[in-house]
């Protein structure tokens, strides 16, 4: 067992853990933060990504005790309050972009890394870029026809924002 | 009225998905929750001589490892097949046993034969890994076809030759004589290729069974909660069905594969029992593809007979169907009632005759995934009609125009009284969409960057919301397949439905308040679904085959006529009006031509003090209904996929996929729209993307994401989704469904388009660009020879 | 996965210590690869050390050539990469973009975003999966792998399928090459995992010689293809590229293709290599 420290959603957390613990392991089962889910063994479906130390990455292809000391935002600390939501969960939802929802958590924190990558670097976000972006986020229920749309709207969204 | 029938309203349980506050089964820690892993057999066919647990038991941290014989021994019965089919020769099909924890013998890679139960998933992991059992490993065979033959591997003692049923369906002598004297004939082999459903959410199960109380509880990924109560209950006697409650919570998609009750919830129902803990069990992936019931899987041949002005005189149909190493729930029903009885699909056809062999195999079960039957039914149709149209030389437009069924009702040869449609004006609408009469200026013009264009058609039919619970029993159901509502005004005018469907994507939270809404004119904020949980609602069949349009909220709008009835009472009492003057409208009770209203929660409120209502009227307002359809309905489309095929590589790359359906009445045209992209996206993902491959040892070879294609983003168009209605003339709303259409009508339209484009008709699904490039490299062999 | 014990390691000289105290440690990077196959009990290191924070071992640095008083020809930087530069961060250096675009869009379609994050040049290359990407660059490039106790040239590193030159105790710290004059990089993803069924670099270098590298269809990992080297020697083009008879023996057969397709996919992606080159 080894404590391992992280700031998550903004808080502090400090949990002891054993050194094989992934760090979806550590955010599901000992932050009990379920909205970051598994479905998948092989870091394909996505539907575990969280941003850490800014970045989108999969949490279950990453132990905790690696992010020792990173700061760590699932959908849960995406937006900036509770009775708000962030831009890219508002279009998701006047997009029709889930079903669901499994997968949802996922899509939307790499949306919204993608959407930032790009306005950082003054890249377009075409259609096709962001079917490109989404190679890592598997959807089973939307055909990704509206969650393409969904991300399309988060980024003028967030752009407006 | 903004929210109701018709209104593409904002779906209402969004919020707590987009905010990860969903509440999946795997979400859920009980106290004192202890977690199963189960030992599976590496071999496809195996004898089991002995299961030496004792490292296993040694290993701190595990609570207990039990097996088959244990389980047996406590009287755990068999998971059994519900729909009884019977052969040509009046035999009942031989269905072999199915024990949660095989005993004597394995029949596929997967099945299991003890579960370790331990403080901690990944101590249970490791102990089952330790857990040493001696098989004596046997002949294997995976294909139906092979397990058909001679010789073949013996899979259960009472299925002579792994064959379960024979069985047939139309008119067999004058479909032979038709084809007989026909002008022209098409004849085609057919393979529908093997699928996993692979709903993103694997299954999962919580049991807990408190000693104290001597009742049981179960979490579980269902889609039909009920159904599982009560063939855990009264087939397998795991529980009494009073003393069990079955939750459904948010359960992250299912398309037919979480209608099953199998093994390890069984499994883990009983092992709480034994262990007095709460035992939970989350598949992995792999674990799903060795476990969640395949789909499909069938090998056919087909023979159709043309008159010399190109109307269809008769189809032959022979059918093997791979039902895997156990029969599943529905497993039996999916390629005889559910597949054959569309073979007719939109065409006035005479003379249809199939027989269908149902098949064991050393394979994981397969049962109903999202469309059931009919993608394999409408697969036949179509890829025959598009080969006929290429054999006669004629446009297949017009080919099945033609041969279009124009009248409804139309009784076909197998069974099915189509109700109404207007395939034609679908085939128009998609057509105009997809500018087929550009088509060639646009194939020419890839010609020239190289790439071979190709468009194809598909005109699908399918048979929804099944069916009348007499007519499914006569057929062999053993289950009625109505459905269940309650509505519940409270006193406050808020309502409460509760419904026996499922949701798990589909939008019922929002749709079935949509309903309400526009019946009450009341806004669907003041609306609540109540589901998935057998505590809370009455018993209900459940979400599958597109039904819970046409028969879940049919039982809702029957609940609320009694509501109405009886609101119209108060309201007439009340206003000291006749109730033939009352009106309700804009969540109001009026009398007509008058400005005298009661409010809806005045309403509300009137039934529950009980103050002042009509002599004899018993208080409060609630009403239940059992809904039971008169027919199935028919949902049909035209579907067209245009391509482009890259020569070099084979990579092919849908430039356009149009979809007109018809869908009767909609209730939320967006989360119609949602279903017809998922659905599309599974049916092209069969047609080129997705396949289940085993070795000639059972070994599945795509058991993981790396190896199953699951269609991505960048793999799949824009969709140009379209509806052209008639109302169905069976239900209040006049509502035919839309869940699995997608599904249903794609793959033919694919496949037409691909084999369009490389002009080699000779290609299997998953197309891939390895298949594509070889049909094109035997096309160019042929061109050469 | 099955108990580990996890190590942070200062600098690369503590991770090297680290790994030579036990046979069954394993250097951890972006553990893209390690972690899946750890869990999937496929691999049960006792020891994991941990290199991601050791900063002498990430990022990029792009050496001039000496000027010789001719006109300066494109190519003949030396690049050198650190083994826990993460391919996110080598397929956005724009410096590195300029000199040697080849290796920054091999990079650039590696995995996924999320995986690109994460996955390390120095793990890719020590799995040597068969099916990975920057062996095949490596390989074409003629580049240099820096390692705790000696250089090693990409010729002798890769040893076969997940097999590599590298010893016990041994860790990456560097790759280094020469910018070539000329290089492009043709890939076919395996459509279900989008690893290379068929990648193809193509290099050549400020002195003319023409290297081509295989990734994906070699039965025993990443390989150099003689005939469509000395073709391309002969004459830098497509047309050249696709001229050349690529034979099937040696290559792999899987559910997702045949060696015969992958003979035709080298061919093909040799020839998108040098016209996107």
């Amino acid at each position: 067992m080894t404590k391992i420290t992280m700031t998550v959603n903004g808080k502090a957390a400090s949990k002891d853990v054993s050194d094989n613990t992934l760090l979806v392991e550590y955010i599901r089962e000992h932050l009990r933060l379920t909205g970051t889910h598994v479905g998948c063994d092989t870091s394909q479906c996505g539907a575990c990504v969280v941003h850490v130390n800014g970045q989108a990455m999969k949490s279950c292809t990453m132990l905790a005790a690696a992010a020792e000391g990173a700061t760590v935002t699932t959908v849960e600390g995406l937006a900036t309050s509770k009775d708000d939501l962030h831009p890219m969960q508002v279009a998701f939802k006047e997009n029709h972009g889930l079903q669901c929802g499994f997968c949802t958590p996922g899509m939307i924190m790499t949306a919204t890394d993608m959407v930032k990558r790009y306005q950082e670097a003054g890249k377009e976000l075409t259609e096709d870029a962001i079917r490109h972006e989404l190679e890592g986020n598997i959807c089973r229920c939307t055909g990704y026809h509206n969650i393409v749309k969904s991300i399309q709207d988060g980024a003028s969204k967030m752009t407006a924002a | 009225m903004t929210e109701g029938i018709g209104a593409r309203v904002l779906r209402k349980e969004d919020k707590r998905f987009i905010t990860g506050k969903g509440r999946y089964t795997d979400d859920i820690i009980e106290p004192n929750q202890a977690y199963a892993a189960f030992v599976r057999s590496p071999h496809a066919h195996a004898n089991v001589k002995g299961i030496d647990a004792s490292a296993a038991l040694a290993m701190e941290g595990v609570v207990d490892v039990l097996n088959g014989h244990q389980l047996t021994g406590d009287g755990i019965g068999n998971i059994i097949c519900g729909w009884g089919v019977t052969s040509k020769d009046g035999t009942p099909m031989n269905m072999g046993a199915w024990s949660a924890l095989a005993t004597e013998k394995v029949r596929y890679v997967g099945d299991a034969v003890a579960v370790v139960i331990a403080d901690s998933a990944e101590i249970a992991k490791l102990a089952a890994e330790s857990v040493v059992v001696d098989y004596e490993t046997l002949p294997v065979v995976v294909g139906s076809v092979e397990a058909l033959a001679d010789g073949a591997p013996q899979i259960h003692e009472n299925a002579p030759g792994n064959l379960i049923f024979d069985w047939e369906i139309g008119n067999k002598e004058p479909t032979d004589a038709a084809l007989a004297s026909a002008e022209h004939i098409v004849e085609m082999d057919i393979v529908n290729n093997r699928l996993a459903p692979n709903p993103m959410e694997p299954r999962s199960a919580i049991a807990t069974f408190n000693e104290s109380e001597d009742h049981y509880t179960l979490y579980t990924t269902s889609q039909n909660p009920h159904v599982a109560r009560l063939v855990l209950s009264a087939f397998y006697n795991v529980a009494p069905e009073h003393k069990l409650r079955v939750i459904a919570p948010d359960v992250g998609g299912g398309f037919g594969s979480k209608i099953y009750i199998y093994p390890e919830e069984i499994t883990c129902l009983w092992a709480s029992m034994k262990t007095n803990r709460s035992v939970k069990w989350t598949s992995d992936r792999t674990e799903a593809f060795l476990t969640d019931a395949h789909g499909r899987d069938h090998v056919t041949h087909a023979k159709m007979g043309f008159d010399k002005n190109h109307k269809i005189v008769g189809l032959r149909v022979n059918t093997k169907a791979n039902l895997g190493a156990y029969m599943s729930l529905f497993s039996s029903a999916t390629p005889t009632y559910l597949y054959a009885t569309l073979l007719s699909g939109q065409y006035n056809i005479e003379n249809v005759y199939a027989d269908v062999q149902g098949v064991y195999t050393n394979t994981v079960p397969v049962d109903a995934y999202r469309g059931a039957g009919r993608p394999e039914a409408s697969f036949v149709m179509e890829r025959m009609m598009e080969t006929a149209a290429r054999q006669l030389g004629v446009d297949p437009a017009e080919l099945r125009l033609k041969n279009f069924v124009k009248e409804f009702p139309h009784q076909t040869p197998v069974i099915m009284a189509y109700d109404s449609g207007d395939f034609a004006a679908n085939q128009k609408q998609a057509m105009d969409a997809a500018d087929y009469k550009g088509f060639e200026k646009r194939r020419t013009e890839a010609a020239k960057r190289g790439k071979l264009r190709g468009i194809g058609f598909s005109n699908y039919i399918e048979a929804c919301g099944i069916a009348p619970s007499a007519a499914v029993g006569s057929l062999g159901a053993g289950v009625g397949l109505w459905e269940s509502a309650e509505v519940r005004v409270n006193p406050v005018g808020t309502i409460e439905i509760l419904t026996g469907s499922h949701s798990h994507g589909q939008g019922h939270e929002t749709t079935f308040a949509q309903i309400v809404a526009e019946r009450f004119g009341l806004p669907t904020e003041n609306v609540a679904i109540v589901h998935g949980d057998t505590d809370k609602v009455q018993f209900g069949m459940g979400t599958y085959g597109s039904r819970s349009g046409a028969v879940g909220m049919s039982a809702i709008v029957k609940a609320m006529d009694k509501v109405e009835a009886k609101v119209k009472k108060i309201g007439a009492h009340v206003l000291e009006a006749s109730e033939d003057d009352i009106i309700i409208e804009d969540g109001a009770v009026k009398v007509k031509g008058t400005d005298k209203q009661m409010l809806w929660h005045e309403v509300g409120l009137a039934a529950y003090t009980a103050h002042n209502i009509p002599e004899g009227m018993e208080p409060g307002l609630k009403e239940s209904a059992f809904y039971d359809p008169s027919n199935f309905t028919f949902p049909a489309g035209c579907y067209i996929c245009e391509v482009e095929v890259d020569p070099e590589t084979g990579v092919t790359k849908i430039i356009q996929f149009t979809a007109s359906d018809d869908f009767g009445t909609i209730i939320n045209p967006m989360i119609v729209e949602g279903q017809v992209h998922g659905g599309l996206a599974q049916g092209i993902g069969q047609a080129m993307f997705e396949g289940v491959v085993y070795d000639p040892d059972g070994q599945q070879l795509s058991a993981s994401y790396m190896d199953y294609c699951m269609p991505r983003a960048d793999d799949v168009p824009m969709y140009q989704v379209m509806h052209q209605s008639t109302e169905c003339p069976g239900n209040p709303l006049g509502m035919k469904g839309c869940g699995e259409a997608g599904a249903i009508g794609s793959p033919p339209a694919v496949i037409n388009a691909i084999t369009d484009a490389i002009g080699n008709n000779n290609l299997n699904m998953p197309a891939t660009p390895s298949a594509v490039w070889a049909a094109l490299q035997e096309a160019s062999k042929q061109a050469a020879e | 996965m099955y108990t580990t014990k996890y190590h942070k390691a200062s600098d690369a000289a503590n991770a090297a210590s680290l790994l030579g105290a036990s046979p069954e440690a394993k250097i951890l990077a972006g553990g893209q690869t390690l972690i899946p196959t750890m869990k999937q009990h496929l691999a049960a290191p006792s020891d994991l050390i941990d290199i991601s924070g050791i900063a002498e071992l990430s990022g990029v640095t792009i050496e001039q050539r000496k000027k010789l008083g001719v006109l300066k020809a494109k190519g003949g930087e030396t690049i050198t990469i650190g083994a826990t530069t993460t391919h996110y961060d080598v397929a956005n250096n724009a410096d590195l973009a300029a000199v040697c675009p080849a290796i920054t869009g091999l990079a650039a379609n590696i995995g996924d975003p999320a995986v690109r994050h994460r996955g390390t040049l120095g793990g890719s290359i020590a799995n040597n999966d068969p099916a990975a990407d920057y062996p095949a660059a490596l390989l074409a490039l003629g580049a240099t792998i820096h390692t705790t106790s000696r250089d090693i040239s990409a010729d002798d590193f890769f040893t076969g399928m997940f097999s590599t030159a590298l010893n016990e105790g041994e860790v990456i710290k560097s790759v280094s090459f020469q910018a070539p004059a000329n290089a492009g990089y043709g890939k076919f993803p395996v459509p279900a995992s989008r690893y290379a069924m068929v990648g193809v670099f193509v290099a050549k270098s400020i002195d003319g010689d023409v290297r081509v590298s295989v990734t994906g269809a070699g039965d025993d990992g990443v390989f150099r293809h003689a005939g469509l080297e000395a073709a391309l020697s002969s004459d830098w083009s497509s047309a050249s590229a696709a001229g050349v008879n690529v034979g099937a023996e040696g290559l792999l057969s899987d559910i997702h293709g045949n060696a015969a397709y992958r003979a035709n996919l080298i061919g093909v992606m040799a020839k998108r290599a040098v016209d996107a080159a």
